[in-house]
């Protein structure tokens, strides 16, 4: 399977009356993307704004964030199951607006959402205050159910993303990289003398608004199973996620998943990279079991000699991370972990609510429960009193000054277990 | 102008007197005493001892919060920006004195701390989480490596300047987890020490870890019908008002109360002192997390001998794996003496 990205980089985000891309400048039409986000009749307003990185702007309750892409050619459509028909992407050619983002705000968890400063201290932390963002505020109409709301949410941010690129699918330049893995019989043969490896890709699924989507289906009514890289480059997993903001992995985040890229980076050179497991994190003892042993075998069915397992959330999913740590090394399949950490305000707790002493490589994407003072800012995109409910923020966090005191698990994207940014963490 | 700092000390390096005089009450001197001469070289040009603080090892063990106060008022009438205490090398109750007093200063007053001991000087473990600790020799004729290392800790975080690692900064490991900003981003990170686990190469771990303490499970009761059974509880029932003032999280006690007579217990009677979980059904029928009125019922109906008319209670929320362990070997061992020959250990 192969697929060429064609990456066009956006210098520059401006109103206009039409909707376009050229010379690296998006013009938005603010108007006619409120009448798109309108159509759905769960939504009783909607209102698009814009923020730009060392803005004096604050925008919360961030509910996801999206990465404008659209198929240029090729079979399918980008977000397969939401924009896309069910029928499979990552071949062809895909447009993506690199340095742009559709951030979606809502109040649907309350709890759950995040915060991304534009500037100041809380900039440094999460990713998409060096994105152009293009915001949407939605708000439901009376009496809408939470899950229906974070549906209609969801929806808006992929069409919304799939609009932008649409509208520069003419657009000259960019750089074309090229993703491509062969089929498993090639595979087992390419490269002799480097080690077969795969990514064990672990989605939230513990449901009730902690979920995520494949082909548009529930996480958590897969089996785990295979994918390819490629066809997460073209949005076939999206999140669906109401959990702490800092480490849910957002759909951008998917999109350009790092270590997916990393993987491909050293294919042919240090390793050989046969694909992607997929399994979910339910709350049951049996699913967990089920699925680390099912993932685990899949993985021993490729013969692969290592994988890289990423968690995405914390608590309970961490039995499922060491489930599958201690499987895989039990069965000969050597791991290196991607987690965060909760060790308390003081960092002196423990960090995980599970541990196997087989788990002895982990990168850390650094401990969440840290406190920052976001300072006031200028403007507020949202609903500024949601920080008080914000997980990791504690009734009082909104001061009198509009600055903030929360710890860094409010920050969107800040302890990503994807291994986005370069956080980390050390003992002293 | 000068960081001002305050010395701890016992009797012993004070000159005062060997154990014979251990129990010598708190007192400060101005300037410095026996080793802050030293100290006081080695924190010039920055800052400079004002002021030290002395007090009996004996005295402060057997007093250990009268004498904790006391010890602080002195510290604290000299106004300093900061406190060394010790160091301790291997003196048990000294080491223990001087991570208390810095814990101290650092909860009340607020200001950096330093001490120096010996890995395993038992002061060490109690405190390391609350105080940079020095690593030193087991005795005072490691003075000369200390006081610099010391020294050196405290001027650092006086000026407000990034600690580094224990091993390159000389202190024992704190256990306390700090971000920082690294130079790769976490995925490529991950790679390259895949890429290195599967060549065989050394690499380094960003989280060692834990060990958790797994306990094999006794084998059943052979004879239930003679059996005592006693119920242990982590879910936080105690009696109305909670007597000993269990914390609702991070428990650093459990409490030991009576049953005797007791056939159920209610809403008036008990509730939780747990803050992890939603109280209202346990405060509602505290039967559902300790559940004695079923264990009456099988008592009577003679499913075993006795049910004991003890329990003990903590709340399992944050609680350290360190006071965690404590509780469980003085109750067992509590449990035994009473010739229990069963538990029921409840959680939430």
């Amino acid at each position: 399977m192969e697929l060429k990205l064609k990456k066009v980089a956006v210098r520059s985000l401006l109103d206009g009356d039409k909707t376009s891309f050229s010379d690296g400048v998006l013009k938005v039409n603010r108007r006619e993307i409120v009448d798109m986000l309108m159509k759905d009749k769960r939504f009783s307003s909607a209102m698009v704004e814009l923020a730009l990185p060392g803005e004096s702007t604050r925008i919360l309750p961030v509910k996801d964030v999206v990465e404008p892409r659209c198929k240029l050619e090729g079979p399918g459509e980008v977000f397969p199951g939401f924009i896309g028909d069910v029928e499979t992407v990552g071949e062809g050619t895909t447009l993506a607006l690199v340095g742009a983002a559709v951030v979606t705000c809502g109040k649907i968890v309350g709890f759950q959402e995040g915060i991304i400063d534009m500037s100041g201290p809380g900039a440094e932390y999460t990713p998409f205050s060096k994105t152009l963002n293009v915001v949407l505020v939605v708000e439901p109409v009376e009496g809408l159910e939470k899950h229906e709301y974070e549906s209609a949410c969801r929806l808006a941010g992929l069409k919304t993303a799939h609009y932008l690129a649409s509208a520069a699918k003419g657009a000259t330049g960019g750089e074309v990289e090229t993703y491509c893995l062969p089929d498993l019989a090639k595979a087992m043969t390419s490269f002799p003398g480097l080690p077969k490896v795969a990514y064990l890709y672990m989605l939230q699924s513990q449901g009730l608004l902690h979920d995520t989507y494949v082909y548009g289906v529930d996480a958590k009514r897969i089996i785990p199973t295979l994918i390819h890289p490629n066809e997460v480059m073209d949005g076939a997993i999206v999140s669906g996620n109401c959990v702490s903001a800092c480490d849910k992995n957002n759909t951008y985040s998917h999109q350009n998943n790092p270590i997916i890229h990393h993987m491909y980076k050293r294919h042919g050179k240090d390793l050989n990279f046969v694909g992607c497991v997929i399994t979910n994190e339910n709350t049951t003892l049996a699913d967990k079991k089920r699925s680390s042993s099912y993932a685990v075998k899949l993985a021993k069915m490729l013969g692969v000699e290592g994988v890289i397992i990423s968690e995405e959330g914390f608590g309970n999913p961490d039995t499922d991370l060491i489930m599958n740590c201690r499987k895989a090394e039990q069965s000969g399949i050597k791991t290196v972990l991607v987690t965060d950490e909760y060790a308390g305000r003081d960092g002196a707790s423990q960090s995980l609510a599970d541990a196997c002493p087989e788990a002895d490589a982990v990168v850390t994407a650094a401990n969440a429960n840290e406190i920052i003072v976001l300072p006031r800012m200028e403007k507020i995109i949202g609903l500024p009193d949601t920080a008080n409910v914000i997980a990791g923020g504690f009734q009082g966090s909104l001061r009198e000054d509009g600055s903030i005191e929360v710890e860094i698990q409010a920050i969107t994207g800040a302890t990503s277990e994807l291994g986005f940014s370069r956080i980390g963490a050390y003992t002293i | 102008m000068k960081y001002k700092v305050v010395h701890y000390i016992n009797q012993f390096f004070a000159g005062i007197g060997g154990e014979e005089m251990a129990g010598h009450k708190p007192e400060s001197r101005k300037g410095f005493v026996g080793p802050g001469q030293a100290f006081n070289a080695a924190l010039a040009p920055d800052a400079e001892i004002v002021g030290t603080v002395i007090c009996g090892d004996t005295y402060f063990a057997d007093n250990l919060e009268k004498a904790e106060k006391e010890v602080l008022d002195l510290i604290a009438s000299f106004s300093p920006d900061a406190v060394v205490a010790g160091p301790a090398f291997n003196a048990g109750r000294y080491g223990t004195a001087c991570g208390a007093v810095c814990e101290a200063v650092r909860k009340n007053l607020g200001l950096p701390t330093v001490s120096g001991m010996y890995e395993e000087n038992p002061g060490v473990d109690m405190y390391r989480k609350s105080t940079y600790i020095a690593r030193t020799a087991d005795s005072a004729r490691g003075m000369k490596d200390a006081v610099p290392a010391m020294a050196r800790l405290l001027l650092k975080q006086l000026k407000g300047e990034p600690i580094g690692k224990p091993d390159d900064e000389g202190y024992i490991e704190r256990g306390v987890r700090v971000n920082f900003f690294m130079d790769k981003i976490g995925a490529e990170r991950a790679v390259d020490m895949f890429v290195k686990k599967l060549k065989g190469e050394p690499f380094t771990t960003e989280y060692p870890m834990p060990t958790f303490d797994r306990v094999p499970p006794n084998p059943p009761v052979a004879d239930m019908k003679s059996a005592t059974i006693a119920l242990v509880t982590s879910g936080g029932i105690v009696p109305k008002g909670n007597p000993d003032h269990i914390e609702a999280s991070s428990a650093s006690k459990y409490g030991e109360y009576s049953l005797a007579g007791v056939m159920t217990i209610n809403s008036s009677t008990h509730e939780t002192a747990h803050g992890g979980y939603d109280p209202t059904y346990a405060n509602d029928d505290p039967n559902r997390v300790l559940p004695v009125d079923v264990m009456r019922d099988l008592e009577k109906e003679g499913a075993f001998k006795k049910f004991h008319e003890t329990f003990y209670a903590t709340v399992g929320n944050g609680t350290s794996v360190g006071n965690a362990r404590r509780f469980g070997t003085e109750i067992a061992q509590k449990l035994k003496d009473a010739n229990v020959d069963a538990v029921i250990v409840t959680s939430t």
